[in-house]
């Protein structure tokens, strides 16, 4: 046998090991887009239905002996009044065959907080006292749970059988109707899940964020200019190099402990507040934004330093007139990244307290806040599927902040940013 | 005044020195026959007054709101009667924290004790009385060394040099709050370690193979001893970091082979932003889809199987840690792929071996140092990863190698130890530092150690 023969007889082993390889690849490629695929598909299984609340339209008679209630203008007296006692009315007379005995399993239908919306509606309007309103109110979580999912075994129905039926006949007869869950996005966390919205992280997420960016974004422009522009080479810039490049692979956490030991212990600053929460972040976000401001002075080429030299511009005036602005897009690319980041980052936060539960909207940088994706771990560790729901909620919100900032950041790369 | 009000009224009149500096150094120059006769431009004056008004002022501002809590504190604290002072710092933060509930109305004044009432009103004086004292040498430092810098102005004066001298020193500043922010790591991180060794020996720290944290709150009460090996954890940390790198070690590397060797421009342009979408999704994300979605498929698997699995197995974790990993291994391992001149490839291309041939025999191992520093990275990457973990794998240090078991790693320990209700200086809380130190020296050696095998590859290339 030649050698050329050797060569062809072993060529088809050969190709068919090479078709191989390349199937190695496609299938890698194919788990790992898989996993995204069911990731994405699980979160918006889980989630989709947080989205829907369930309420209760009634006519609601506001009898004022019912409630023991004579003049709704004086605050004493709506302090307390009975204000379950109308909408049980009400109910009962929306479900045939509900009779005073069974008026616990008719209240159990009725959100424990539909009370202080009567309250309120009163407290606005005296002259209400009376009359009969048409009103909507939240369902109990356990009816918005039911008529949800009451086909899907995951889900444990805690309403009896009469309730069901009861439930059953009031979505014929339009009482209880599903709408878009706007509590969902308005209020702050609560220990009943048809009542938690989002609000909270959000507001939360945005005060951190603003103080996160008002601080890495300055000062990490100003590292990378005087590291890229005006340190000499000496040990100490060498010192500084290594470690930034460490910090930017230091496992988060450890930022949740240096924030804890310093920020909270030495400088006695307040937990869970947003200002303590954007300074660790701040910490932790300075080098990606650092190292990505260095790589954008550094791809404007030398020509236009040497020309406003050349024009007589000193150094500064060179990099702040010139290689600054021509700069900035990448430097603004790199910064959206770094806060994309930032905004999903949980457990430096958990260490420095912003884990408490926290029902108010914060309305200041020293109010005691908690973040988006904290809110998913708290919801996430609840036992109760009504709230998981909602964390899987939370997390789309959450992706769609994330998506559409990423989105942003390559936008910019290819719009603005100047290829020499 | 509250310190973010002062700041702003510190830019105002940072603003107004920048202004005041101006039409001096324009006023000035006018009887000389216009600005061509002063040294710099009149902005310089303007900036140089600016700085020398804003600098001093935002430093002492800075200051007073880092310190203001903690000497208050000690001065309240200070103001009680001798039989009130606290013993520990545990007792001390607790009182502390009834004394500021008392002063924000949280806690009805009827059910705290005198003292309490009386060292809460010394609180909201002492608050009053800073944010007084801050307002006023604020804004006073502020007029003064505007009113200094202003005055110094003459048209031979180079305010440009000065400027731009004091710039340099801001920017250098910036940069070396990295310096700072290490130094802050180590001090706060081994300072609490030193004290935890003072308390546990070392041997039972690195050779103890019990964890088990609880310690007695009070003297008397009956509970077992805390045992702080550390073994445990960091074996569980070690088998579900094997787990994360079993998954994203091959699929992360071969999908950066495809994409680099065999897809075409239009493949990679989609692929390789859908890959990199996998490491945009937070952490927290891939725990909620790990705890509430994975662990329970597994163990429900396994128990068809007739297998029993815990449902917070280390599978579940480490799986999906490894689903996270792979766009971090496959980013690495394409920059190192694609660094590997072409010459290599054409050259075993022209001797007649086939594509994958090429890539085994050639451009691997051509790129496997690079390779194994990314794979150090990730690993890495790996054990200092906490939301995953929080979420799915256990709070239990069982000293185990099978998958399907709970373990608990070093980031969860930290986590659990630091949240929630704690006392400062006990075992447990130090505890949680000692374990941040080891995470810290771990990554860096790991991080220091990857990056000088990536670093001399490339050189070796280039």
């Amino acid at each position: 046998m030649t050698q050329a023969e050797i060569v062809r007889q072993s060529l088809k082993r050969r190709y068919r090991k090479e078709r191989r390889f390349r199937a190695y690849g496609i299938a890698a490629i194919a788990i790992a887009l898989a996993a995204l695929v069911i990731l994405f598909t699980d979160i918006v299984g889980k989630g989709h239905t947080a989205f829907i609340k369930t309420t209760l339209t009634m006519e609601v008679t506001l009898d004022g002996e019912m409630m023991y209630l004579d003049d709704a203008s004086d605050p004493r007296q709506l302090k307390n009044a009975d204000f379950v006692e109308p909408l049980i009315q009400a109910l009962m007379r929306e479900i045939p065959g509900a009779t005073e005995s069974n008026r616990a399993q008719v209240r159990d239908l009725i959100n424990p907080y539909a009370s202080n919306q009567l309250r309120d509606a009163l407290k606005d309007n005296p002259d209400l006292l009376g009359t009969t309103q048409t009103m909507t109110f939240l369902s109990h979580t356990n009816v918005d749970v039911y008529v949800k999912h009451a086909g899907d075994d995951a889900y444990s129905i805690k309403l009896n059988e009469q309730q069901r039926q009861w439930v059953d006949h009031l979505v014929e007869s339009g009482v209880v109707q599903n709408s878009f869950n706007d509590v969902l996005f308005s209020r702050g966390d609560s220990r009943d899940p048809s009542r938690a919205g989002i609000l909270g992280a959000i507001v939360g997420s945005l005060l951190t964020m603003i103080v996160t960016l008002l601080l890495s974004f300055p000062i990490g422009v100003a590292a990378a200019i005087y590291l890229e522009e005006f340190a000499p080479q000496n040990r100490l810039t060498d010192f500084i190099e290594v470690n930034i490049n460490n910090l930017a692979a230091v496992p988060s956490i450890i930022f949740g402990l240096l924030g804890l030991a310093v920020f909270i212990n030495l400088f006695g600053m307040p937990r869970s507040v947003p200002v303590v929460g954007g300074l660790v972040l701040t910490l932790m976000t300075l080098p990606t934004i650092i190292i990505s401001s260095r790589a954008a002075i550094k791809s404007v080429p030398p020509s236009i330093r040497e020309a406003a030299e050349g024009m007589g511009a000193s150094k500064m005036q060179v990099v702040l007139h010139h290689v600054l602005p021509l700069a900035m897009p990448g430097m603004l690319t790199g910064s959206i990244i770094g806060m994309a980041q930032a905004l999903g980052e949980t457990a430096p936060l958990l260490l420095i307290g912003m884990v408490a539960f926290i029902v108010d909207v914060p309305d200041g940088f020293l109010d005691s806040a908690t973040v988006l994706p904290v809110q998913v771990f708290l919801w996430a560790g609840s036992p109760e599927l009504a709230f998981i729901e909602r964390a899987s909620a939370a997390i789309m919100v959450l992706l769609t902040f994330l998506i559409s900032m990423n989105a942003l950041a390559i936008f910019m790369r290819k719009r603005l940013e100047r290829r020499w | 005044m509250q310190a973010a009000n002062l700041f702003l009224l510190t830019l105002v009149l940072v603003l107004v020195a920048y202004g005041l500096g101006y039409a001096r150094s324009r006023s000035l120059a006018m009887p000389l026959g216009g600005i061509r006769h002063l040294k710099s431009l009149p902005f310089y004056y303007g900036a140089r007054a600016a700085l020398w008004c804003g600098i001093p002022a935002l430093i002492v501002l800075g200051l007073w709101a880092a310190f203001q809590g903690k000497v208050i504190q000690l001065l309240v604290v200070g103001s009680l009667p001798p039989d009130m002072m606290p013993q520990s710092e545990g007792a001390a933060s607790l009182l502390l924290s009834k004394i500021s509930n008392v002063a924000s109305g949280a806690l009805s004044p009827e059910f705290a004790g005198p003292e309490v009432v009386e060292a809460a009103d010394l609180l909201v004086t002492l608050r009053e009385q800073s944010r007084w004292y801050m307002t006023t040498l604020v804004v006073a430092v502020a007029v003064l060394a505007g009113f200094l810098g202003w005055v110094r102005i003459q048209p031979r004066l180079n305010a440009r040099v000065q400027v731009e001298t004091t710039l340099k020193w801001i920017f250098f500043a910036c940069a070396a709050l990295a310096i700072l922010t290490t130094v802050g790591i180590i001090f706060s991180v081994f300072f609490e370690t030193v004290r935890f060794f003072g308390k546990i020996s070392f041997v039972e720290f690195f050779f103890g193979t019990h964890w088990s944290p609880q310690t007695a709150l009070r003297a008397d009460q009956v509970a077992a001893e805390g045992a702080f090996g550390m073994i445990p954890l960091f074996t569980g940390t070690l088998l579900i970091s094997a787990i994360a790198m079993v998954v994203a070690v091959p699929v992360g590397l071969l999908s950066a082979i495809y994409l680099s060797e065999y897809a075409n421009k239009k493949v990679r342009g989609i692929v390789k932003p859908l890959l990199e979408m996998l490491a945009g999704i937070p952490t927290v994300v891939y725990g909620f889809f790990a705890a509430l979605t994975v662990a329970p498929f597994i163990s429900n698997f396994a128990a068809s199987l007739g297998i029993d699995a815990s449902s917070q197995s280390a599978l579940a974790a480490g799986g999906v840690m490894g689903i996270m990993i792979i766009p971090f291994v496959s980013s690495l391992s394409d920059d190192v792929i694609n660094a590997v001149p072409q010459t290599l490839r054409d050259g075993s291309l022209a001797l007649g071996a086939t594509q994958s041939e090429t890539m085994k025999k050639v451009i691997f191992p051509a790129a496997l140092p690079g390779i194994m520093g990314g794979i150090l990275l990730a690993v890495s990457r790996a054990i200092g990863e906490t939301m995953i973990v929080v979420m799915a794998a256990g709070l239990a240090a069982n000293l185990t190698a099978n998958p399907l078991e709970s373990v608990t790693t070093v980031t969860v320990q930290i986590v659990t130890l630091l949240t929630g209700d704690q006392e400062f200086d006990s075992a447990k809380t130090l505890a949680a530092f000692a374990l941040g130190a080891m995470l810290f020296l771990a990554t860096l050696i790991l991080n220091v150690f990857a990056l000088h095998i990536v670093r001399k590859y490339r050189e070796q290339y280039e």
